[in-house]
């Protein structure tokens, strides 16, 4: 802004900033109407051809939810294709659920040292060190499972090392930063009146962080161990090179198992778009797409009980 | 070393061949490029653009051969994108590719118009069971194999080896070399769904190499000299390019690539060059495949054997 402007001229020069505004609004405006659109089409999209199985091919949705037989490609003499969906949806959320179990005491418990107990160098170290898991490409982390987890796990856990339990150490290791650090911005969040109420009454720092930062923040660490568990839900790499991919529900931690998105990749490429294989891929996609919405209503639903603002 | 070597070797197939160049139609653009040098005086170079995608058992092959390729013709730029099978049969067949790579015949594809595809077979791949290689078991009979992949078979004891579990190592439902292992190796019978389903056949032969009891199935020309995974010979023969030849090993595909129509321009220049004495004779041996020109049987579609 000019100097030789005075006060009275900016304010009083409607027409400019109304220009001005207006053209603000319409970026504004554009960018948010583009995101909107970006998520509908994408929605409208995986929806489409999400059921073109059930609708073109005659799959049966019903059969694909619950049954546990998965073959698409068996031959018509061997007893025709199958598209039983459930091995990989109950490996999905086991895989999930069980990465949670890790990663959310781990994530939270960083976070309070990094809020409540070691402020200054323990932020300096911890909150570098965390947001560097987030950098490393899942491949690398797929890798660094199939060369050391799956190994360690066959010879001192037993069974063939690939399965859901190293699906599950690789997972909780990767959705670790996320947890840790919404976790952290929860905490910070947390005015500074309760801690010291807290004190002042004669509370121990640890009845402190125990009884009152942990229960206010609570809604929102749960939003950070949900966001995390969308991650692990959705993510494929890593998990497909130490889960064994085998297509049945594992009966114990060391059993190979598959999820969702590692049936996805494994098998996309190798599929002709618009042929039944492509399109229960899609419905598979689909299902994806469903437990994204769940986990963001979830979210919505967490952040909207938060105890106080 | 090797790029020399195969650098001499095409200076002296140039000789020969020097005629394949392509002629001049809409692929080739502004050519007449005179300057070429001794002997390759009436060889026109090509120019332009074309796409290759598919299989990704045939991607290095192809993706070598475009490079000499184009080492030799500086104006045509070929870009190889590997993807799968699927992928190479439907990007031809919808014409978003030039040449569309696959390891199973278009026709044994759904959706696929394989009347308008031109099936061009570059090469053969040969494959066979894999197992680490302290399992105890070295030749294993077609009945046998199936009964490990059904999952009938769960030790090695059982066929006279090592006391030790087997696992199974398999490949995605859809995978080309699943198709053909199956088809040719198991009779049909798909593996059991218990495997352990790898992505990519080095991934497949990392975890046999380390997994205690682990069988799967690979490509020959995943095979390497430190043996770090055992070629089982099935009936009593062995997994050699000279059993595949002729005739007496069953397990092999073809490596087609697909043109949308009769291919021409560019195109049709570059399969010319892959079907020449370079690629032929020194690449696909040197990465491990058979060439389809030494081949005394050949298939059709639908499986059928006969000799040439």
């Amino acid at each position: 802004m000019p100097s030789s402007l005075t006060v009275a001229d900016r304010l009083l020069d409607k027409k400019k900033t109304k220009k001005k505004e207006r053209t603000g609004k319409l970026i504004v405006y554009t960018c948010a109407l583009l995101i909107i659109l970006t998520t509908l089409s994408i929605t409208l999209f995986l929806i489409i051809r999400g059921i073109q199985a059930f609708t073109i091919d005659g799959v049966s949705p019903i059969e694909f939810l619950s049954s546990l037989d998965w073959n698409p490609t068996r031959s018509a003499e061997q007893g025709g294709p199958s598209y039983g969906a459930l091995p990989f949806i109950v490996g999905s959320f086991a895989v999930t659920i069980l990465a949670a179990l890790v990663a959310a005491p781990l994530g939270i418990g960083a976070a309070i040292y990094m809020t409540e107990i070691a402020p200054s160098w323990g932020r300096k170290i911890l909150q570098p060190a965390v947001e560097l898991l987030v950098g490393i490409p899942s491949v690398v982390y797929g890798f660094i499972g199939l060369t050391l987890i799956v190994p360690f796990i066959r010879e001192h856990v037993g069974g063939q090392g690939f399965g859901l339990l190293a699906g599950m150490v690789v997972l909780s290791i990767m959705i670790l930063p996320t947890v840790t650090s919404i976790a952290t911005d929860a905490l910070r969040t947390i005015p500074g009146g309760l801690r010291e109420s807290s004190l002042a009454l004669g509370a121990t720092r640890w009845q402190t962080i125990r009884r009152v930062i942990v229960p206010a923040a609570g809604p929102m660490l749960l939003t950070a161990v949900v966001l995390g568990m969308a991650r692990a839900f959705g993510e494929a790499l890593a998990v497909q090179m130490v889960i064994g991919n085998a297509r049945t529900i594992a009966e114990s931690f060391t059993d190979p198992t598959a999820t969702l998105t590692t049936i996805i990749t494994l098998n996309m490429g190798h599929t002709v778009p618009g042929s039944t294989e492509n399109n229960v891929l899609w419905s598979l996609g689909l299902i994806l797409l469903i437990m994204s919405y769940l986990f963001i209503i979830l979210v919505r639903f967490l952040s909207s009980r938060r105890k106080f603002s | 070393m090797k790029k020399i070597k195969l650098g001499t070797i095409f200076a002296a197939f140039l000789l020969t061949a020097a005629a394949c160049g392509a002629d001049d139609d809409t692929n080739t653009g502004e050519n007449g490029d005179s300057t070429s040098s001794e002997g390759n005086a009436n060889a026109e170079e090509v120019s332009g653009s074309i796409l290759v995608a598919g299989s990704s058992a045939m991607e290095p092959l192809i993706a070598a051969a475009s490079e000499e390729f184009m080492n030799e013709n500086t104006e045509a730029s070929i870009s190889v994108q590997a993807g799968g099978s699927g992928q190479g049969l439907s990007s031809i067949a919808s014409g978003q590719v030039q040449i569309g790579n696959s390891d199973v015949f278009a026709e044994e594809k759904q959706d696929i118009p394989a009347e308008d595809l031109v099936d061009h077979r570059i090469a053969v791949v040969g494959m066979g069971p894999a197992a680490h290689p302290e399992v105890g078991v070295d030749d294993i009979t077609t009945e046998e194999l199936i009964d490990v992949f059904t999952g009938e078979i769960t030790n090695w004891s059982e066929l006279g080896g090592e006391d030790q579990e087997i696992v199974l190592v398999n490949r995605p439902d859809s995978s080309g070399t699943r198709d053909t292992f199956v088809n040719y190796g198991l009779e049909g019978n798909e593996p059991t769904a218990g495997a352990i389903t790898e992505d990519s056949s080095s991934t497949v032969k990392q975890i046999i190499g380390e997994t205690p009891g682990a069988i799967g199935y690979l490509a020959f020309s995943y095979y390497d000299e430190e043996g770090t995974v055992l070629p089982m010979s099935v009936d009593g023969v062995e997994q050699t390019d000279e059993n595949v030849m002729t005739g007496d090993y069953p397990i092999w595909a073809y490596m087609h690539s697909y043109t949308n129509g009769e291919p021409e321009g560019l195109t049709k220049a570059f399969i010319d060059y892959l079907m020449g004495d370079f690629v032929q004779e020194t690449l696909i041996p040197e990465m491990g495949y058979i060439p389809e020109t030494g081949m005394e049987v050949e298939r059709n579609a639908e499986g059928e054997e006969s000799t040439k």
